[in-house]
């Protein structure tokens, strides 16, 4: 049974970071996309909390929590997003591209990729450290790209130590992942021979004893497993998704979208009137399911954890002023680095 | 005259197409919503959604448009074409030659490129030199609203492969969606002929390989495409200033190649300065220089270009893509 103290502070410093990259972010402090992965830190504490020295971590682009909670330096990663020069990646990478060598830890932009980058991290765990093993952090939407079958099936049938956790949020970028995958996900995975379960990736305690089993075949020299976790991301696809603008915006973004879009259904030569008001119906429920789904309410693994420590208000009170003031002074820390930097401006 | 945005450009020729001829459909990664317009007047039927699965949908569209249909295929960020590589490489460039030209591919692959907003390496790519580099594929890489939409008409129209790169400098809602530009907080070097400016009231193709002289001068060729093209012209205008008079070719394809044009030009100014965002080594930067040698012409040449992995930093991104200041310099030193 893990600690769920330090586990609820493993999470709590994972989500009080990425807050203030969101502050960052809209300050212009940090450029391009910015892929949170608030709402998933139970699905990265559960599986990382359990990763050893030697254990390789095959990232997508959320890679952020599953870095902090492995050890990697957060003021790095704050440079890192910073493109400071002192920055995890020398401020070459960025928040989709950062790696830690020491702690084997790697990450990519492209959907789908950290799969086969599993693979192969686990081919050389085989080799070179025996009894270690690798994790491949994707989502739902990367379970319809090639490379991931493919990367199943090799790892299946090479009996290699890989636990592949695949974070379920219901969206493919902005379309609803259920409108383009075919079939069970899980039932998916199982068909190529891999223990695969469904769990509430919002449950800490449940994510932990699936990713243990898991983990320990990997390492026991039963082959790979595939968990597959629902989660619930508040912030959406990145920050400023269009659709999240239009949901929390509505009078202001709604104009840019219905006047082009009223003019368009409108014109001549098309499809018939019944086709175009389906697709006005689509575009509404779309509207619609972003309104939903982009709450967590009661599905905030932070929330629910906190409701099951055992502690008494008092040290949970004391866990939670340590970190917000860790987080404070890494921020503080790394913008005055920033501000030294000669010539640097934002943006 | 009317005046448009480049995306908007590109989206009234796709939607002037498609109401002329049935067989052009859409599809691509969130396209329903990213397309939105487009989706609401021409239907779930040709305008489709995929998974993130693109080596699939590529390849399915090769096939599609061997059978019958027009596709535009988009591949959100050029930098994923990876992914599709083999459906482009293997099959869309060459089902026309090994068929003995039975079978035809009228595909146009859009896809966004281009760097300036700080979104690191794998986002901010411009491979038009590695797609060009493959016999059987055009590549458009328009500058202009008007050209964005006439290439855009053209490639739905020609019966083989094209490849059209779409620069997320030059096209707003790229820029608002990849860069946040709706972030007041941030700014980029928007060349604003580039991202607004007089479109037709119809579309009208425009022939592919057609390169267009954007300025005339008789000292130094430069030649350019996309965001490049505005980058030239604004090094144009400072060279002016110190009495050069720089000439500046923007090739709007980069296959077919614009071979006359160039070569023109260059016989002319007797410089040649390529200014390429794409890689610098094999490349369109060098394919130049070797068109222009094969016509046994004798000319000065430089390039400026993107040699390395682009930093996510923007400081240092800035400084590796090409800029008027670099070209400036280039084009002085072949001055002396």
């Amino acid at each position: 049974m893990p600690d769920l103290d330090a586990i609820y502070r493993l999470m709590l410093r994972s989500r009080l970071f990425e807050e203030a990259v969101i502050g960052l972010w809209n300050k212009g402090k940090i450029s391009g996309e910015m892929h949170l992965a608030i709402g998933e830190e139970a699905i990265s504490a559960g599986v990382v909390g359990q990763i050893q020295e030697g254990d390789a971590l095959a990232l997508d682009h959320r890679g952020t929590p599953p870095m902090i909670m492995r050890g990697v330096d957060p003021t790095l990663i704050l440079l890192e997003l910073l493109g400071h020069p002192d920055g995890l990646c020398g401020g070459m990478g960025g928040h989709m591209h950062m790696f830690s060598r020491p702690h084997l830890a790697a990450s990519s932009g492209i959907v789908g990729a950290s799969a086969p980058a599993a693979v192969g991290f686990a081919l050389s765990a085989r080799y070179l450290r025996p009894g270690r093993m690798a994790v491949a952090f994707f989502g739902e939407g990367a379970m319809n790209q090639g490379m991931v079958m493919e990367s199943f099936n090799l790892a299946a049938s090479w009996n290699l130590p890989v636990l592949f956790v695949c974070k379920d949020n219901e969206w493919a970028i902005t379309t609803p992942s259920s409108s383009v995958t075919s079939g069970n996900l899980i039932e998916r995975a199982q068909s190529f021979g891999m223990d695969a379960s469904e769990i509430d990736g919002s449950d800490v305690t449940a994510v932990w004893d699936a990713a243990k089993a898991a983990i320990e075949r990997a390492r026991n020299g039963f082959g790979p497993s595939y968990l597959h976790m629902h989660c619930w991301r508040p912030e959406g696809h990145f920050l400023g998704d269009p659709l999240l603008r239009i949901a929390r915006h509505p009078l202001k973004e709604t104009k840019e979208l219905t006047g082009p879009l009223l003019k368009s259904v409108t014109k001549k030569k098309g499809t018939s009137i019944t086709q175009r008001a389906k697709s006005l119906r689509k575009v509404s429920s779309i509207l619609a399911k972003t309104i939903k789904s982009r709450s967590m309410k009661e599905k905030d693994p932070l929330v629910s954890l906190r409701r099951k420590l055992d502690s008494d208000k008092e040290s949970i009170k004391k866990i939670e002023r340590e970190v917000k003031e860790e987080i404070q002074s890494i921020v503080n820390e790394a913008l005055k680095k920033d501000a030294e930097r000669a010539g640097r401006n934002t943006w | 005259m009317k005046k448009e945005s480049f995306a908007q450009s590109i989206e009234s020729a796709i939607a002037q197409a498609m109401a002329d001829d049935d067989r052009i459909i859409l599809m691509g990664e969130d396209i329903q919503m990213m397309r939105v317009n487009l989706f609401s007047r021409f239907g779930e039927e040709r305008i489709l959604n995929t998974p993130i699965s693109e080596c699939a949908f590529v390849g399915a569209a090769v096939s599609a448009a061997m059978s019958g249909l027009r596709p535009v295929v988009e591949i959100m960020l050029m930098d994923f074409i990876g992914s599709a590589m083999d459906a482009i490489l293997n099959h869309a460039a060459k089902v026309e030659k090994f068929s003995g030209g039975d079978w035809h591919v009228p595909l146009v692959i859009r896809t966004a490129c281009g760097g300036g907003y700080g979104d690191g390496g794998q986002h901010e790519q411009s491979l038009w030199g590695w797609m060009a580099h493959i016999p059987g594929l055009s590549v458009v890489v328009p500058s202009t609203p008007a050209d964005a939409g006439a290439l855009m008409l053209a490639a739905i129209e020609h019966d083989a492969p094209v490849v059209f790169c779409e620069h997320k400098l030059l096209s707003d809602y790229w820029l608002d969606y990849m860069g946040g530009s709706w972030r007041k907080s941030v700014k980029f070097d928007v060349p604003a002929e580039g991202a607004h400016g007089p479109v037709p009231k119809k579309w009208k193709a425009l022939p592919l390989g057609k390169a267009a002289v954007r300025r005339d001068g008789k000292d130094i060729t430069i030649i350019s495409v996309a965001v490049g093209v505005h980058r030239s012209l604004e090094a144009a205008n400072i060279l002016e200033k110190k009495g050069i008079d720089a000439a500046v070719l923007d090739l709007r394809s980069i296959s077919p190649l614009d071979k006359d044009a160039v070569c023109e030009s260059v016989s002319r100014t007797g410089r040649l300065l390529a200014v390429d965002e794409d890689y610098k080594c094999f490349g369109l930067s060098g394919e130049l220089a070797a068109v222009v040698k094969e016509e046994g012409l004798s000319f000065r040449y430089a390039r400026v270009c993107t040699e390395d992995t682009i930093p996510y930093d923007r400081m240092r991104e800035d400084q590796t893509l090409p800029s008027a200041e670099k070209i400036v310099h280039s084009a002085l030193r072949m001055m002396e």
